[in-house]
C-alpha cells in the first residue's frame, strides 16, 4: 500500500512481531520434542509423536512425544526420588529456586510471549502483556511463600509428588499456577501440559535446567488425556490438580475417590456479567471486551451471559455492536489486532455447532459485517440477544467468543438469574453505586466477583469455583492449602480412638418407683420441629451389654428430602453477624451445662463408659463449643495485596446446606466436634449421628430447641449411617458433606459427590482422637466448612 | 446518561464558509442530559492503558499515520519571551513543517503538508498574520485571560473581539474554574455561550483545564454543558496546569462528544493539548479517535493537537523510516 493512500484512507496496516526467536527454539529442538524426566531430556518409550499446530495458519510447528505407561511410571519414580532431598533443602534453598525461575521467566518473556502466540492463537497482545507478567509474577509471589513455609506455616507439611494437568487456554499461566505454589509449599511434580499447547512448558523445562533446579522436582510430560489419566491414576501421586472442563473433572473426581489423594478442580463456567442501570456504559462495553472477547473466549471465567437491566439494555446492546464493529482479528503475532485464532480445528466446531443451535432455538445472533481471515480457525465475535435461561447458549459454556444477553427487571431478579446455573467460577458486576455492589457481591455463587472489572488476575489472590465449577483456590494463601497438609494428619489412626469401656454396668438402674414408665419416642429433627419417620420404622439401640436402651426413628430417604428443604428454608442463620451467632453458640454451651448430669448418664447408659469419662466427654464437648463461640466472629476474611489498585477481598462464605455424618464413636463429643464448626461459618446442617450411640444427638433436640438456633440451621435424621450418607451424597442441593466413618464409606462419598461438585472432606476410615483439642478442633474444621470468595473493588474517583 | 431525544432545533445561523462542516450550534442549556452520568475512573485507565497496545502502525502505515498527524498539530508558542522573530519562525514552519526531500522520498512530494494551524498569545496575532504571508492557515489565539482565566466575562468577552478583529480564525477559550468546582453548570453554559457569541465565525476552542476538575464525572458533565453552549472544540488543558491532557480524561471527553453527536447530529472537535511530544504519543491518540469517534474525525476540522516539540519528533521519525538511520533534531529546520 503507498503511502498517500494509507494517508488519505488510514487505514491499519500489518504490524506483525517477529517469529525469529521462537522458530530458533523449535530448531534447536530440531522441530522434536521430548520428554522431561528427572532432569533429562527422553524419548518416549511409545516411540509415538504426534503433531503440534499455529492454529492461526495451520502451520506444523513441530512434534510433541507421547508419554504412556513407562513414561509416566518414570516420571513420578523421578518425582519420588527427588521428594526427600527437596524437602531436605530446606524453605530458604527452595525459595532461592523459585526466584531464579521468575527471573529467567522475565529475562525471556518476549521468547515465551511468541512461542504461546502461535502455538495457542492468541495475540501477542495477550501473552505480552497479560499471561507472561503474571507468570513472573506468580512465581514471585511464591518464591515468598516459599520462604515462609517453615515459619509461617509451621503446622502444614508437603502433600508430596503431584501429578498436574493443565488446559490448552492458558499454557503457561495455568503452569504457573500449578508448579508455584507446588514447590513453594515443598512438593515435587510431574506436569502435562494440554496436548495442543505444550511448546511454553518445554521452554520452561529448558529454564528448569538452566537454573539447575534438582532432577526430578519439575517433570514435564506430553500427551493426550490417557497420559493424563495415567497420571491420575498412579499410586505414588499423593495429589491432582487439575484445570480443564467440567467433564473430565467429575471423571477424576470419580477416579480418586477413595485414594486418599488430595484433589484441587477448576473447571468450567457460565460466568454472569450484570450490569445495573446506573453503571458508566461506555466503561461497560470495554468490560463485555476483556470478558468475551479475551482469548477468543476460551476462558473458563469468560464473562458469557450478560445480564443487564431492562432500563439499559437496548442502548447497551447498541454500543456493543458498534464495538463489535470495531474489533480486529487476525494473525496471533500481529500487534493490531484484538482476536487471534481458535486453538484447534475440534473447538471451532463445537462452537459454530453450539451457534448454529442458538440460532435454530430462536435466539438473535449478530455479528460483525467484517470477515475474519481465511487460512486460519478463526471466529467471529458474536452476540446473541432475545436469550431465554433456557436456551442451550444460556446454559452450555461454549467456550468461544459468544456473549448472549439477558435482561432483568430488579436486583432480586439479576442474583436469580446469575445464580441459575450449575458452574459458579466468577462474575462481574457493574454499577456506581458501592451499596448495590456489596450487596449484590455476597449473594452471588461464585469465588470471584469482579465489581467494575472482569478477568483480573494476581498472584496474592485466589482463583476458584463454587458449584460445578470445581473446589480448591489458587493463588493466595487460600490457594497454598491445596498443596500442603497439616501435620497433625500422621496421628491419626486406622482405629478408634476410644475410652476404656467397663466390664461391669456403670450405669445406675432407674427406679420407677412402682409406677409404669411414660415410653419415650425419639423422633427426627429437622425444620426446628421433632418429626416421625416417614417410613413408620423404628431401630432398637443397644448397651455393650446387648440390652436393648431405648429406640429410634429410622429415616429414610423421603425424611432426608424434608430435612434438606427445611435447612434450604431458613435464611436467617447464615445472614447472622458472627456476633450473633457466637450468642446462640454460647447459648448452646449454657444449655448443655444446666443438663451435664443427664448427659453424662446417657453416655454412661450408651457406651458403658465411667462416670468420670462421661463427664469429661460433656465438658469438652461444652468447650469446644466455646471455641468455636469464641471463632465465629474471628475466623474472618483478608485483604490481598494484589498488584492493582482495588481492594481484594477474601471473604470465607458458608458452603450453604451441608451434611454432616458424624463419628460412631464419641456420641456427644463426636455430634458437637462437627455440627459446631459447620453451623460457626453459617450452613445449615443435615446431620446424620453416630448409628449405634444416637442418644446424645437425639437429646439434644431439646438443647437446640431452648438455645434460640433458628428452625432448620441443624437437622438431625437417626438411622442407617451408610443408607442416610449415600441419599445426601446423590443430593443435588446438598452443597458439602463430612464424613466420618469407614474407608470404603469414603470413598462412596467421594465418588457420589462427583455428580454436583458437593465439596466434601472425609476421613478415609483413619480416626482423630477427639478428646485431643489438636485433633478434635482448629481452623482446619472451619476452613472446610467454608470457601473463598475473592472480591475485586477497584477504587478511583 | 442522556435519555435519547429528539434532535433540539438550532437556531438559525449560517454554516461558516471555511467549513464543509456543520458548525455546533449548541442547544438549550439541559441539565437532564448530562446529570445521570457516572464515569469509572479504574475502567477508563484500564481502557487507556491498553489502547495503545490494542494497535499498532509499523513501516509505510506509521508514515503516513504520522504525516497525517502533522496536519493536526496546532503549533503553538505561548511564552513570555515570544517576539515576532520567533513567531514569524513558526509560521514558517507550520507552512512547511517536513524537509521537502522527505516528502518527495515518501511519494508526498505533491502534497500539500501543513500543520493544522499556529496558535499563539492575542498580542502575536498581527506578527502571525504577517508571518504567514497570506499562507492558507488558521491562526488559533488563546483568549479569556489564559491560562487562568480569573478576569471578569465582559473583559473575556472583549479580548475575544479584539483577537477576532486582530486576526485569529480560531478562539481557545479557558472556563472558569470556579463554575466547574461549584457545578454551577447553568453558569458555565451562559459564560461559554456568551463567548461563542463573541466568537463570531471564529472557530471556538473551549479548554476545561482537566488537571483542574477533581473527578473524571465531573469533566464529562464540564465537556457537556460546554458543548450544549456552542463550543466547536473541547479542548482539555492549557498546557499550563500541572496535569495536562492524558489518554484516559481524552477518552471521558471523546466519549461525551460521541453521546452529544448521537443526540444533537453535531460533530465537536477535540484537541488534547500539553505534554504530547513524541511521535509514539501521538499515535496513541490517533488509535483513540479512530477507535472510539471514528475516521470522520481524523479530521483538521475536528481533532487538533496543542502542541510545540510534537512535530521535532515526528520528523525524526520520518526521517528514520527513510533512510533507516536515527535522526537527529539539527538536521530539521527549526521553527
Amino acid at each position: 500500500m503507498k503511502i498517500k493512500e494509507i494517508y488519505d484512507t488510514m487505514a491499519y496496516g500489518p504490524a506483525p512481531e517477529s517469529a525469529a526467536p521462537a522458530i530458533e527454539f523449535l530448531e534447536a529442538h530440531k522441530r522434536t520434542f521430548k520428554l522431561f524426566i528427572n532432569g533429562k531430556w527422553k524419548a518416549p518409550t511409545s516411540k509415538k509423536y504426534f503433531d503440534t499446530i499455529n492454529p492461526a495458519t495451520k502451520e506444523k510447528l513441530g512434534v510433541l512425544a507421547e508419554a504412556n505407561e513407562k513414561d509416566v511410571n518414570a516420571a513420578v519414580a523421578a518425582a519420588n526420588k527427588a521428594l526427600p532431598k527437596w524437602i531436605e533443602i530446606g524453605a530458604h534453598q527452595r525459595a532461592r529456586y523459585m526466584y531464579a525461575l521468575a527471573r529467567q521467566i522475565q529475562k525471556h518473556s518476549r521468547l515465551f510471549a511468541v512461542l504461546e502466540s502461535i502455538d495457542n492463537g492468541k495475540p501477542i497482545r495477550e501473552t505480552r502483556d497479560i499471561d507472561i507478567p503474571l507468570v513472573a509474577r506468580h512465581f514471585y509471589h511464591h518464591a515468598g511463600w516459599a520462604q515462609l513455609r517453615d515459619t509461617d506455616l509451621k503446622e502444614y507439611k508437603e502433600v508430596g509428588v503431584v501429578g498436574q494437568i493443565i488446559p490448552w487456554n492458558f499454557p503457561l499461566l495455568m503452569l504457573s499456577w500449578k508448579i508455584a505454589p507446588a514447590l513453594a509449599m515443598g512438593n515435587t511434580l510431574v506436569l502435562k501440559p494440554a496436548e495442543y499447547t505444550s511448546l511454553t512448558a518445554l521452554l520452561f523445562a529448558e529454564i528448569c535446567e538452566q537454573i539447575g533446579l534438582p532432577d526430578g522436582v519439575v517433570n514435564i510430560i506430553t500427551g493426550d488425556g490417557k497420559t493424563g489419566a495415567l497420571l491420575v491414576n498412579h499410586p505414588d501421586v499423593q495429589k491432582i490438580a487439575f484445570t480443564g472442563s467440567t467433564g473430565v473433572g467429575k471423571i477424576i473426581q470419580r477416579a480418586i475417590a477413595g485414594t486418599g489423594k488430595k484433589v484441587s478442580l477448576e473447571l468450567g463456567g457460565k460466568s454472569p456479567f450484570i450490569v445495573f442501570e446506573d453503571a458508566d456504559l461506555d466503561s461497560v462495553v470495554e468490560g463485555v471486551v476483556n470478558a468475551i472477547w479475551f482469548n477468543q473466549g476460551q476462558v473458563c471465567c469468560a464473562g458469557s451471559r450478560l445480564l443487564v437491566q431492562e432500563s439499559v439494555a437496548e442502548k447497551l446492546y447498541k454500543k456493543i455492536r458498534a464495538r463489535m464493529e470495531k474489533l480486529r482479528i487476525g494473525d496471533s503475532l500481529d500487534k493490531c489486532i484484538d482476536m487471534g485464532a481458535i486453538v484447534d480445528k475440534s473447538q471451532l466446531k463445537v462452537i459454530t455447532d453450539l451457534v448454529q443451535q442458538g440460532v435454530d432455538e430462536g435466539s438473535k445472533m449478530w455479528q460483525p459485517s467484517w470477515a475474519c481471515p481465511k487460512e486460519g480457525y478463526f471466529y467471529p465475535p458474536t452476540l446473541f440477544t432475545n436469550v431465554s435461561p433456557s436456551a442451550t447458549v444460556a446454559q452450555e459454556e461454549i467456550f468461544g467468543p459468544v456473549l448472549v444477553a439477558m435482561t432483568f427487571r430488579s436486583h432480586k431478579e439479576a442474583v436469580k438469574l446469575a445464580n441459575n446455573t450449575r458452574y459458579g467460577l466468577a462474575s462481574s458486576l457493574w454499577t456506581e453505586n458501592i451499596n448495590l455492589a456489596l450487596d449484590i457481591a455476597p449473594q452471588i455463587k461464585a469465588g470471584t466477583v469482579w465489581i467494575n472489572c472482569t478477568n483480573v488476575f494476581d498472584a496474592a489472590s485466589g482463583f476458584g469455583g463454587y458449584r460445578e465449577s470445581g473446589f480448591g483456590r489458587e493463588g493466595g494463601i487460600e490457594g497454598l492449602h491445596e498443596y500442603m497438609k497439616p501435620r497433625i494428619e500422621s496421628e491419626f489412626s486406622d482405629k478408634p480412638f476410644t475410652k476404656k469401656v467397663s466390664d461391669k454396668p456403670q450405669a445406675k438402674k432407674n427406679g420407677t418407683n412402682g409406677q409404669v414408665g411414660i415410653d419415650r419416642t425419639v423422633k427426627m429433627y429437622y425444620g426446628g420441629k421433632q418429626a416421625r419417620p416417614d417410613g413408620g420404622y423404628s431401630t432398637k439401640i443397644y448397651n455393650p451389654f446387648g440390652e436393648c436402651i431405648g429406640e429410634v426413628s429410622k429415616g429414610n430417604r423421603k425424611d432426608l428430602r424434608n430435612a434438606v428443604e427445611a435447612a434450604h428454608k431458613n435464611g436467617s442463620w447464615g445472614g447472622k453477624t458472627g456476633h450473633s451467632r457466637a450468642q446462640v453458640l454460647y447459648y448452646l454451651a449454657e444449655n448443655l451445662m444446666i443438663r451435664r448430669e443427664e448427659f453424662a448418664d446417657r453416655l454412661v447408659q450408651m457406651t458403658n463408659q465411667t462416670k468420670a469419662d462421661a463427664y469429661q466427654e460433656v465438658d469438652l464437648s461444652i468447650e469446644r463449643i466455646y471455641t468455636y463461640a469464641a471463632q465465629a466472629d474471628k475466623y474472618d476474611g483478608l485483604v490481598h495485596h494484589t498488584t492493582h489498585r482495588n481492594v481484594t477481598l477474601a471473604m470465607p462464605e458458608s458452603i450453604g446446606v451441608m451434611a454432616i455424618i458424624c463419628p460412631d464413636e464419641f456420641p456427644l463429643l463426636g455430634f458437637i466436634s462437627t455440627v459446631i464448626p459447620a453451623i460457626t461459618m453459617g450452613n445449615n446442617v443435615i446431620v446424620i449421628p453416630s448409628e449405634k450411640h444416637p442418644f446424645s444427638a437425639t437429646d439434644f433436640y431439646q438443647v437446640l430447641e431452648t438455645s434460640d438456633v433458628p428452625a432448620g440451621t441443624v437437622n438431625i435424621i437417626t438411622g442407617s449411617k451408610e443408607e442416610l450418607t449415600e441419599v445426601l451424597a446423590k443430593h443435588d442441593d446438598v452443597d458439602g458433606i463430612w464424613y466420618f466413618g469407614t474407608k470404603e464409606g469414603s470413598k462412596n462419598v467421594e465418588l457420589l459427590s462427583a455428580d454436583n461438585m458437593k465439596r466434601n472432606w472425609v476421613n478415609y476410615g483413619k480416626h482423630r482422637n477427639w478428646l485431643n483439642t489438636a485433633h478434635g478442633e482448629g481452623k482446619t474444621f472451619l476452613r472446610h466448612a467454608s470457601q473463598i470468595k475473592n472480591i475485586w473493588i477497584p477504587y478511583g474517583a | 446518561m442522556a435519555k435519547t431525544k429528539k434532535r433540539p432545533a438550532r437556531p438559525t445561523q449560517k454554516p461558516t464558509p471555511a467549513s464543509h462542516l456543520q458548525r455546533n450550534d449548541g442547544i438549550p442549556f439541559d441539565a437532564n442530559l448530562f446529570k445521570g452520568i457516572h464515569v469509572n475512573r479504574s475502567a477508563v485507565e484500564r481502557r487507556g492503558a491498553t489502547l495503545g497496545k490494542r494497535r499498532s502502525v509499523k513501516k509505510q502505515w506509521q508514515a503516513a499515520w504520522l504525516l497525517k498527524a502533522i496536519g493536526f498539530i496546532d503549533l503553538t508558542t505561548l511564552a513570555g519571551d515570544d517576539t515576532p522573530g520567533n513567531v514569524h519562525r513558526l509560521c514558517a514552519k507550520a507552512l512547511s513543517p517536513v524537509r521537502q526531500d522527505l516528502l518527495d522520498a515518501l511519494g508526498m512530494g505533491k502534497e500539500k503538508i501543513t500543520t493544522g494551524a499556529v496558535c499563539v498569545y492575542h498580542n502575536m496575532i498581527k506578527d502571525a498574520v504577517k508571518g504567514l504571508q497570506g499562507g492558507k492557515m488558521p491562526i488559533a489565539a488563546v483568549s479569556t485571560g489564559f491560562p487562568a482565566g480569573q478576569i471578569p466575562l465582559k473583559e473575556k468577552l472583549q479580548q475575544i473581539e479584539l483577537s477576532v478583529a486582530a486576526g485569529a480564525t480560531e478562539i481557545d477559550i479557558v472556563v472558569s474554574r470556579k463554575l466547574v468546582l461549584q457545578s454551577d453548570w447553568k453558569g458555565l453554559y451562559k459564560e461559554v455561550a456568551a463567548c461563542r457569541k463573541a466568537c463570531g465565525d471564529a472557530h471556538m476552542k473551549t479548554i476545561l483545564a482537566t488537571g483542574e476538575i477533581p473527578t473524571y464525572t465531573k469533566v464529562a458533565k464540564a465537556s457537556w454543558v460546554c458543548m450544549m453552549a456552542g463550543s466547536d472544540f473541547i479542548k482539555t488543558s492549557t498546557g499550563k496546569e500541572s496535569v495536562n491532557a492524558t489518554i484516559p480524561v481524552s477518552l471521558v471527553m471523546i466519549r461525551a462528544i460521541r453521546e452529544y453527536h448521537q443526540l444533537t447530529g453535531y460533530k465537536v472537535g477535540f484537541k488534547p493539548a500539553g505534554g504530547i511530544r513524541t511521535a509514539k504519543q501521538s499515535l496513541n491518540w490517533l488509535f483513540l479517535i479512530k477507535e472510539e469517534l471514528g475516521d470522520e474525525w481524523l479530521n483538521p476540522e475536528l481533532f487538533r493537537f496543542g502542541a510545540s516539540s510534537l512535530l521535532g519528533d515526528i520528523e525524526r521519525q520520518l526521517e528514520h523510516f527513510i533512510t533507516g538511520r536515527y535522526s537527529a533534531s539539527y538536521r530539521h529546520p527549526m521553527a
